[in-house]
């Protein structure tokens, strides 16, 4: 008997015993099951929960690499040791160092996001005797993403253990949840540790180690790695280039900053009919409104430059697109099939109050600059009314119809 | 069954654990969140709770039988708001720092769904021990969730119980935040208390599965 056979036949010796969902999940993982449904119903289509998801998860490989990448840019470029690039293939961004930077610094968070995680989902599992489900592997591999490069590991699996119990397993698991696991696990570290996941040191690797030097009187450069939408709420002046911006060379959460590999990964996401392209485009269009309405406001005079929200305001309708967490939200986030809107007309909704809503908390609120984050959570939340009052709209039209019938 | 028969004894145990007015009834969930950022005022808002319950309570069994029904509820507002003002003088005396962030809650015992509570549920249809002994029991009940609430709170969101620094300095960096540990921030937000107060909830429901409700 072979290996191949061996792990096949694996799960078989612990059928029936209190560690069989473990065996099981891992079964599946790697094998296609070979049981087909008894009874009239048969189900043909090949992409099972675990099919989706990894799907997700390989159009988020080119963000996590360059992400690896553009953590060591940003590092070596903070130092001084490298020039600011310019095209998207400059050698200087693609160098091995930045990359052994980048996995030095990327890995362990991805490591400890999935190891706490899957811990978690696999004790539950156990515990309430059900199979494994494949909730976290998306998950997992976002919340690595969407946090500075310099949080400390353990602060991380704090986060996810609260994220995965709290934000999933009490409500009843995957599928059953109200909130986006990997926002709720970045809200929780947000407000739980503000300084390390906002502010101009976390995003750039070093600079909190730099500032403690300094601030212990050690003779050293100071390093600042303010995000832009930090320094546009600080009223600073940005120095980065549109292209700059839609490349990704700019300081940020590891995943958030390349639009334009988000932007390959959208289009991956809506030809394999994985994400919906009504809820990504109606939030494109929900921030370019709200964008629109405050550049026409500064435009007609009403905040001025003294006004404290002048800089975001005035800010280009479209910039707003491409800088901070917006794309990424709205690609990966808001399209989590859970706790989006379920119904078309519900998606449009949906998706445009995400988009209008985060340009909102961006200007008004320049303690929370990433908006999309709250703006997903707080649709999260109204996803299941929107449904609610599309399908009872639906429900009053047909009424009507009959009764114009029948009459 | 020395100083209380078991039917006494049963109105002290019951409200601290399968009957717990916050965990069970989930009544009384707003002051819950609002003071137990620190474990002082939670043992404070337990101890100014268990005194305007234990004499609440007698004073509506006393005058229970001439009490209008039309009127009650003002009447027993009345009892209230007496008792209330008691407490908030008495802590203005005696605990002047801590009444000033307090004496907005303090005047919020009045609206304490709890008191109105057991007044209505208990205290108008039952002796003056007996509903003594629930006045005290449910204000235990009460206390011992705040007091929890406020323990994990302090602890884990500023490091210090009481305002004693147990876990270290976080400014001298010593204790475990030699170790890099950092305080909780959420934890003083009033949203983790009621994450709090719902794994306890979790907790209890989990250990005693009669208390679960049906589908």
């Amino acid at each position: 008997m072979g290996l191949f056979d061996k792990l096949h036949k694996i799960n078989d010796k612990y059928k029936g015993t209190k560690l069989a969902p473990l065996f099981n999940g891992f079964h599946t993982f790697l094998f296609t099951p070979n049981e087909v449904t008894h009874g009239g119903t048969h189900v043909k289509a090949a992409d099972d929960l675990k099919r989706t998801m990894n799907t997700v998860i390989m159009s988020l490989v080119p963000c996590l690499i360059f992400g690896m990448f553009n953590a060591g840019y940003q590092h070596y470029l903070a130092l001084g040791d490298i020039e600011a690039v310019e095209g998207f293939f400059s050698a200087a961004f693609w160098s091995w160092d930045n990359l052994v930077m980048g996995i030095i610094k990327v890995l362990p968070l991805v490591i400890v996001s999935y190891v706490v995680g899957l811990a978690i989902e696999f004790l539950f599992a156990v515990i309430k005797g059900h199979e494994i489900e494949e909730g976290y592997l998306v998950t997992g591999m976002l919340v690595p993403l969407i946090v500075p490069v310099d949080l400390p590991l353990w602060m991380l699996a704090v986060a996810v253990a609260f994220g995965v119990v709290i934000g999933k397993e009490v409500f009843g698991g995957t599928g059953m949840n109200i909130l986006n696991p990997a926002l709720t696990i970045r809200a929780f570290l947000f407000f739980a540790y503000p300084t390390w996941m906002s502010g101009d040191k976390v995003w750039v690797h070093g600079a909190v180690e730099n500032a403690q030097q300094m601030a212990a009187g050690k003779n050293v450069d100071a390093i600042s790695g303010e995000t832009i939408l930090g320094s546009l709420a600080q009223g600073h002046e940005v120095h980065y280039s549109v292209a700059d911006m839609f490349f990704g060379f700019i300081p940020g959460s590891i995943g958030e900053t390349s639009t334009l590999l988000i932007a390959l990964a959208a289009l991956f996401l809506i030809f394999s009919k994985i994400g919906s392209w009504r809820i990504m485009f109606s939030a494109v269009v929900g921030a370019l409104v709200m964008g629109l309405i405050f550049n026409s406001v500064v435009d007609a005079g009403w905040i001025t430059e003294g006004s404290k929200f002048y800089t975001l305001m005035s800010t280009e309708f479209w910039h707003h697109l491409l800088i901070g967490g917006f794309a990424f939200g709205v690609v990966f986030m808001a399209t989590d099939p859970v706790t989006a809107s379920q119904t078309n007309k519900g998606k449009w909704i949906y998706g445009f109050l995400i988009g209008f809503i985060s340009i909102l908390i961006r200007v008004f609120n320049p303690a929370y600059p990433e908006g999309v984050m709250l703006a997903i959570l707080l649709m999260n939340v109204f996803a299941p009314t929107i449904d609610h009052y599309v399908v009872q709209g639906n429900v009053k039209k047909r009424m009507k119809r009959l009764k114009a019938k029948t009459a | 069954m020395g100083l209380l028969s078991r039917k006494d004894a049963k109105l002290i145990s019951d409200p601290l654990a399968d009957n717990n007015p916050i965990t069970i009834q989930v009544l009384g969930i707003c002051s819950a969140l609002a003071i137990t950022a620190e474990l002082k005022a939670s043992i404070v808002m337990a101890v100014s709770v268990l005194f305007v319950m234990g004499v609440g309570n007698v004073v509506i069994s006393l005058i229970r039988n001439i009490i209008p029904s039309k009127i009650r509820i003002i009447v027993q507002l009345t009892v209230v708001a007496a008792l209330v003002i008691i407490v908030d003088q008495v802590l203005k005396a005696f605990a002047y720092e801590l009444s000033k962030t307090l004496s907005v809650f303090v005047g919020l015992i009045i609206t304490n769904c709890i008191i109105m509570g057991r007044f209505e549920a208990f205290a108008l249809g039952n002796g003056l021990w007996r509903s003594f002994l629930d006045g005290i029991g449910n204000a235990l009940g009460y206390g011992v969730i705040l007091i929890i609430v406020g323990f994990f709170r302090e602890l884990l969101g500023a490091g210090t119980l009481l305002g004693y620094k147990v876990l270290g300095d976080p400014i001298e960096k010593t204790g475990v935040y030699a170790f890099g540990y950092e305080n909780n921030g959420f934890m003083l937000l009033a949203p983790m208390a009621l994450i709090v107060v719902g794994i306890i909830i979790w907790v209890q429901r989990s250990r005693n599965k009669a208390l679960i409700e049906d589908e």
